[in-house]
């Protein structure tokens, strides 16, 4: 079953009388239970692809379909509402709440949604087990090291139980140590039944995805 | 939407982590509550003083004075055209004396009591003898003038018990001879404190007085009307007893509740307005949590793309730092009520001082539209921020 589906994706910027096309005509489907890395120099246009498969963004041109439902133009407001129950981000810099616990942290998205407060832990503490980071839990994030940061943050993104996760360069920040922990968690959830799409320019960390889509001046050279 | 009490939660949060911030912000809340709260009690404590004041002077006691009083006029000109004489006394006993219980010809001036080394800068008052029922006037020791002193002329002193005090700290004052400006007179008592100005006084006749220091006319004559309820009409009986002699404009009547009446509207008037200039200061405040609210949206671009990406909508945003300002505003109000409050007690063994309601609701309804007025802007603007920009913003 497809997860995602874009079809002839464009998004033009227009500098002056200059068209930039950061994507030139970009057609992607990713099934359910994929681990797809979307890699490319910097300037090749994954981040704004990944912008837009994660409704961060809209195109100038093309559709895109999230579950089988047409999402191509809908408002700032119902993008929200669908990143906050389909979609998982986890970023390069982490992202945490400043002098914030680990539960609270992972909480954050349940604000945004329709789940009942009352289960709210409960979720938080699932997905923190899903990381490992149990006796973290109540650290606030300026005490946690820089591999546990990176895990609070994927238990974010997997805490609504999202259709699909973005991943932008979840290691770029840590050495390469944490970095391979990291990479051993992503190819666990993938193998638990996530969607995982990995943004990167690093060839290596690309390698333990199932299957790698080269971006070039915005086209797509190699699926 | 998410709920208000999820906002609630995570805004609180937000400004419990920057405590020294959140609270330099409330400050300038604060005082702008503390200064209307505190400046308008002690204005309401000052009319309160004023209203006592007159209350001391009885409800049923009428000045009449010289026409036209108009003080912005040379006190010169007013007394100029004094034209009170013993025989207007008689036309208000004889033609008013339904209602009029008590005249007496007012006669005061300012000067220098003396005895021996020690003096004293005194109201020197000078009415008949029924004066001392006018202004329900209590002896301490001896007595008042009377009748055949007044008369006579007879030199003869009632003081008031601050000049006993200042001079005649240590023994008995009656019997004594004290100079008024120069003139000997006779010590035959003095009065209870009873407050106000009274206690500055000396009460001598007004008879030896105005020969004493040769003053022609009286200043003004004094009416003690029988009932309290009768003022009005009393007012009319002896504005029509004047003008067998008088022309209209010769002279005036008032009574202590049309003194009090203008005083209260103008203190009123300066109350409200110290109140509207503390009021500015809120305002003031106000824009320090703007100020404040903008470089917090700027500092927290990220949290706000982060919040943006994990499903806030752009209203999500807003509410959120629109409740941040408004919870400054709200605390501001708390605190600034309760040090005015404060300072209004303390204020009172000065003055009579009272928070009115209306000024706790004002001040309190203003300073929370304040945070939410300064923090309308940069609410929406933290929730225009696009969420990508947002989350690259170093």
């Amino acid at each position: 079953m497809s997860v995602l589906k874009a079809k002839n994706l464009f998004k033009i910027y227009e500098i002056g009388d200059m068209k930039i096309h950061a994507l030139d005509d970009v057609s992607i489907e990713i099934k359910n239970n994929d681990f797809l890395a979307i890699v490319g120099k910097s300037g090749s246009g994954k981040s704004t692809l990944m912008h837009i498969l994660g409704l961060l963004d809209t195109p100038t041109k093309g559709e895109l379909y999230l579950d089988e439902e047409d999402v191509s133009n809908l408002e700032e407001s119902d993008l929200a509402k669908i990143r906050n129950s389909k979609i998982g981000f986890v970023f390069q810099s982490f992202n945490l709440l400043a002098r914030t616990s680990t539960l609270e942290n992972v909480m954050l998205p349940l604000q945004y949604s329709q789940v009942p407060r009352k289960d709210w832990r409960k979720l938080a503490e699932k997905a923190i087990k899903m990381v490992d980071l149990e006796d973290r839990m109540f650290n606030k994030s300026n005490e946690l090291s820089g591999g546990q940061k990176q895990r609070v943050a994927i238990a974010r993104a997997l805490v609504n139980n999202p259709s699909i996760i973005f991943a932008d360069e979840p290691t770029g920040n840590l050495d390469t140590k944490t970095g391979d922990e990291i990479e051993k968690l992503l190819i666990k959830l993938h193998s638990e039944g996530k969607t995982i799409v990995l943004v990167t320019h690093d060839e290596d960390l690309a390698k333990i995805a199932k299957r790698t889509v080269t971006l070039s001046d915005g086209k797509v050279v190699n699926d | 939407m998410i709920k208000i009490v999820e906002i609630y939660r995570s805004s609180s949060k937000a400004l419990l982590l920057h405590k020294a911030r959140t609270v330099l912000t409330m400050l300038g809340v604060i005082i702008g509550v503390f200064a209307v709260i505190s400046l308008v009690s002690m204005g309401i404590g000052v009319q309160n003083y004023v209203s006592d004041q007159f209350e001391s002077l009885g409800s049923n006691v009428m000045f009449i004075m010289p026409g036209n009083a108009d003080f912005t006029d040379d006190p010169a000109n007013i007394y100029g055209k004094v034209k009170f004489e013993e025989k207007h006394i008689e036309l208000i006993s004889r033609h008013a004396a339904d209602y009029v219980e008590i005249v007496s010809p007012s006669v005061r001036f300012s000067g220098t009591v003396e005895y021996k080394t020690k003096s004293f800068y005194s109201s020197i008052y000078a009415p008949n003898h029924k004066a001392q029922e006018v202004f329900d006037l209590y002896v301490q020791e001896g007595r008042f003038f009377n009748e055949i002193e007044e008369k006579n002329k007879i030199r003869v002193v009632t003081m008031g018990p601050n000049v006993v005090e200042e001079l005649f700290p240590n023994s008995n004052p009656i019997g004594k001879k004290i100079k008024i400006e120069d003139v000997s007179y006779e010590v035959i008592g003095y009065t209870k404190k009873k407050g106000a100005d009274y206690d500055d006084n000396v009460y001598i006749p007004y008879t030896v007085s105005m020969e004493d220091f040769e003053i022609d006319n009286f200043q003004g004559i004094i009416v003690k009307v029988k009932s309290s309820q009768d003022v009005e009409i009393a007012k009319k009986q002896v504005t029509m007893a004047l003008l067998r002699d008088l022309d209209q404009d010769d002279f005036q009547i008032i009574s202590p509740e049309d003194i009090l009446e203008s005083i209260q509207s103008i203190l009123t008037v300066l109350t409200a307005a110290v109140g509207a200039i503390a009021g500015i200061s809120l305002l003031v405040g106000g824009i320090g949590i703007m100020n404040i609210m903008l470089v917090s949206v700027t500092e927290r671009t990220r949290e706000i793309g982060l919040r943006k990406a994990l499903g806030a909508s752009p209203k999500d945003i807003a509410y959120q730092f629109l409740i941040e300002s408004v919870m400054i505003g709200v605390g501001g109000g708390l605190v600034g009520l309760l040090f005015g409050w404060l300072a209004s007690l303390a204020a009172r063994s000065v003055v009579r001082t009272q928070v009115p309601l209306w000024a706790v609701l004002l001040s309190f309804c203003f300073s929370v539209l304040v945070g939410a007025l300064f923090g309308t802007y940069p609410a929406i603007k933290a929730s225009k921020k696009d969420p990508i920009e947002a989350l690259r913003f170093e």
